[in-house]
């Protein structure tokens, strides 16, 4: 994995400080040419993965960097699955069986309605679960997704119910049907660690928030920093800012101090910023 | 450690239980719904013991305390058998569809000395706090008004299928949504006096409303506004917010930040100024042990526990304080238009033209070119 990752948060109208924030970026990043100019910036800064959530817009996204594969040969996609609200909308909208119909598959493929009915009648969510994993997969279709995230919401929601199978099925359909690496995002480290420990995922990628001052790192910073000294897996940080509360500096100072930490994952609206990102992590991160 | 059972797993169940199932001090010893399917599958992958019929959890499982998160118009008979068990209660928003169950049952809870807390998770919610302990302060001097908002992407199209698209069963914007503004407001500036100019609005669906607007008396010079749409999908999910007016300047709160305006030569409290302070979230909120969906969720139950464990009888969105809301809510949903003065037809105030027809415009054009011409 490379140092830095860039995130997409910025792009959705997602601002953990400030909701006139949160709608004014909305507003900017409403047409695809705003978005690609900035992963454009982020690509010829050296920051070539993009860390997205399978959210519809990114779809377009991916179009367009298929049309110019040259453009984009070194680019590469880490998918966080899946875009929770649309199934949270559509869970009180329809119920729980409508809102998975409603993203299952459709077109009457052999596999999806074998998969889904055996999976349904046999009350195994094997099947359920490869097919919208398939499902969120389509959009990223002829390009590098070497890394699949599951999304914070849900490995959170499924690690409180004890419901933790569901993560070996994540990873078998991901590392099996994708060739890829499952990853995991949560907001409870250290709890997760043992989760995956459980179901015998050794040394995941695994990315939380991870900064100075603590900001939505549950169950405190110093087990945390316990699980970094101590634990085998692989960590990304995320919101190092804090959602801008640490100076930048400070922040990447501090994190790149700690412990086998992979990678960061940072989101950015314009070319100078992106750049000076880079810039402080070449100037405090020494391998 | 305190035994819980929850009843309910739609949305806000399952969340609860996720929740609370990985509180250190909490054992769930029975879940229960009536979808056979849900509990197969939490049955198969979770261990935890299920039941289809919530009495048959109360009976066999030694459960101390119960949440439940079912449709409306169960809250009242379900609190009602749980309380008379003996067992602590916490319950979904809103509490009661009739508020004279409210009372009744906030009074059997507490003669049974039992803790009872509703799920106005925005009491948990650092920002909204804060503006709580600036409102106690009196910071902003004499308040005269107050606008509660709540916006957000649920309805979006002409259909519905489950409770929350039937009004007997307290579905609508009105119970599901401004149930928050409303809860919000009740806890800040107490039960208004009246509400008036009530407009429950239809967007999408013909059964319930899926706007409402209202005015709140509170007497002695302090009047509100609600305005709520559940079919507003700008917002990428449910916004709440609260702007309060005072003699002394103004505070701007939603989920994530305080905006707080005070006049030249106001005493501010600590950590203030005059002119604009902003404070987010990320200093006001307080971790928790384990997060799902935001702390206040977790902050919510985790304070439920506590109550439980410390039989603290009196607490935050109790049933004292949500039958005040709930009072709000019923009173709010029988006034939709209610004592509505037509305002003045054009008969005796010419102020605003008939549009014309187009054979009229067109005889109005020509005798505008022919003046030019001519």
């Amino acid at each position: 994995m490379d140092r830095l990752l860039f995130g997409d948060n910025q792009f959705f109208g997602v601002n953990h400080m400030s909701e006139e924030k949160a709608r004014a970026q909305a507003m900017r990043f409403q047409s695809l040419d705003a978005i690609m100019s900035v992963l454009d910036a982020a690509y010829d800064a050296g920051v070539t993965t993009f860390m997205c959530t399978t959210h519809d817009r990114i779809a377009s996204v991916t179009d367009r960097m298929r049309t110019d594969p040259e453009r984009y040969e070194k680019q590469v996609f880490y998918p966080c699955m899946p875009y929770a609200h649309k199934y949270a909308n559509a869970m009180a909208e329809e119920g729980m069986f409508g809102a998975i119909r409603q993203f299952l598959p459709d077109g009457g493929l052999m596999d999806a309605a074998m998969r889904g009915g055996r999976s349904l009648a046999k009350k195994d969510i094997e099947g359920i679960t490869t097919l919208l994993i398939d499902a969120e997969m389509k959009m990223f279709t002829g390009l590098k997704t070497p890394v699949v995230f599951l999304q914070n919401v849900v490995v959170d929601f499924l690690l409180g119910m004890g419901f933790t199978d569901a993560f070996r099925i994540f990873a078998e359909h991901v590392a099996t049907r994708y060739d890829a690496e499952p990853a995991f995002i949560t907001m409870n480290l250290p709890r997760l660690l043992d989760a995956l420990d459980s179901v015998g995922i050794v040394n995941p990628i695994v990315c939380s928030n991870i900064n100075k001052i603590g900001f939505r790192m549950s169950g405190g910073i110093d087990s945390y920093l316990d699980a970094l000294h101590n634990r085998k897996f692989r960590a990304i940080a995320m919101s190092v800012y804090a959602s801008g509360a640490i100076r930048p500096e400070e922040a990447i100072e501090w994190v790149a101090g700690l412990p086998n930490i992979e990678s960061i994952v940072f989101g950015a609206s314009s070319r100078a910023n992106i750049e000076s990102t880079v810039e402080l992590v070449d100037r405090y991160w020494h391998s | 450690m305190v035994n819980v059972g929850v009843i309910g797993l739609g949305k806000m169940g399952l969340s609860h239980f996720s929740i609370i199932n990985a509180h250190d001090n909490v054992k769930v010893v029975g879940v229960c719904d009536s979808s056979s399917y849900v509990l197969d599958v939490l049955s198969k992958y979770t261990g935890v013991d299920t039941f289809s019929d919530y009495e048959k959890m109360l009976e066999s499982t030694g459960v101390e305390a119960v949440v439940i998160s079912t449709p409306s118009k169960f809250h009242a008979p379900m609190v009602r058998a749980c309380l008379e068990r003996g067992l602590h209660v916490f319950c979904e928003k809103p509490f009661c569809l009739d508020p004279a169950d409210s009372l009744a049952l906030a009074k059997l809870a507490s003669d049974r000395g039992l803790v009872s807390q509703v799920g106005y998770h925005n009491r948990h919610v650092g920002a909204f706090a804060e503006a709580k302990r600036l409102l106690d302060l009196g910071v902003l001097g004499k308040v005269s008004h107050v606008l509660a908002e709540a916006y957000g992407p649920v309805v979006l199209k002409p259909k519905g299928s489950t409770w929350r698209s039937r009004k007997e069963e307290g579905g609508g914007a009105l119970y599901d949504y401004a149930a928050h503004p409303v809860d919000l407001l009740t806890w800040y500036f107490g039960r208004p006096e009246t509400v008036s100019g009530t407009y429950l609005g239809h967007v999408f669906s013909e059964d319930t409303e899926d706007e409402v607007f209202t005015t709140l008396d509170w007497g002695g010079g302090l009047s509100g506004q609600l305005s709520v749409s559940w079919s507003d999908e700008s917002h990428r999910k449910m916004t709440t917010r609260v702007t309060v007016w005072g003699t002394n300047g103004k505070i701007y709160v939603d989920r994530q930040e305080i905006q707080v305006y005070l006049r030249d030569g106001v005493e501010a409290p600590e950590g203030y100024d005059t002119g604009w302070t902003v404070r987010y979230t990320t200093e006001l909120s307080d971790e928790v042990d384990f997060y799902v969906r935001g702390e206040e969720y977790s902050a919510q139950l985790a304070t439920f526990v506590k109550r439980v464990e410390e039989g603290a009888i009196r607490g935050a969105a109790d049933f004292v304080e949500a039958a005040a809301a709930d009072e709000v809510l019923y009173a709010i949903a029988n006034n939709d238009r209610a004592g509505v003065r037509p305002v003045a037809t054009g008969e005796t105030t010419d102020t605003t033209p008939r549009r014309r027809s187009w054979r009229e415009r067109r005889a109005a054009r020509r005798a505008v070119r022919a003046e030019l011409k001519g």
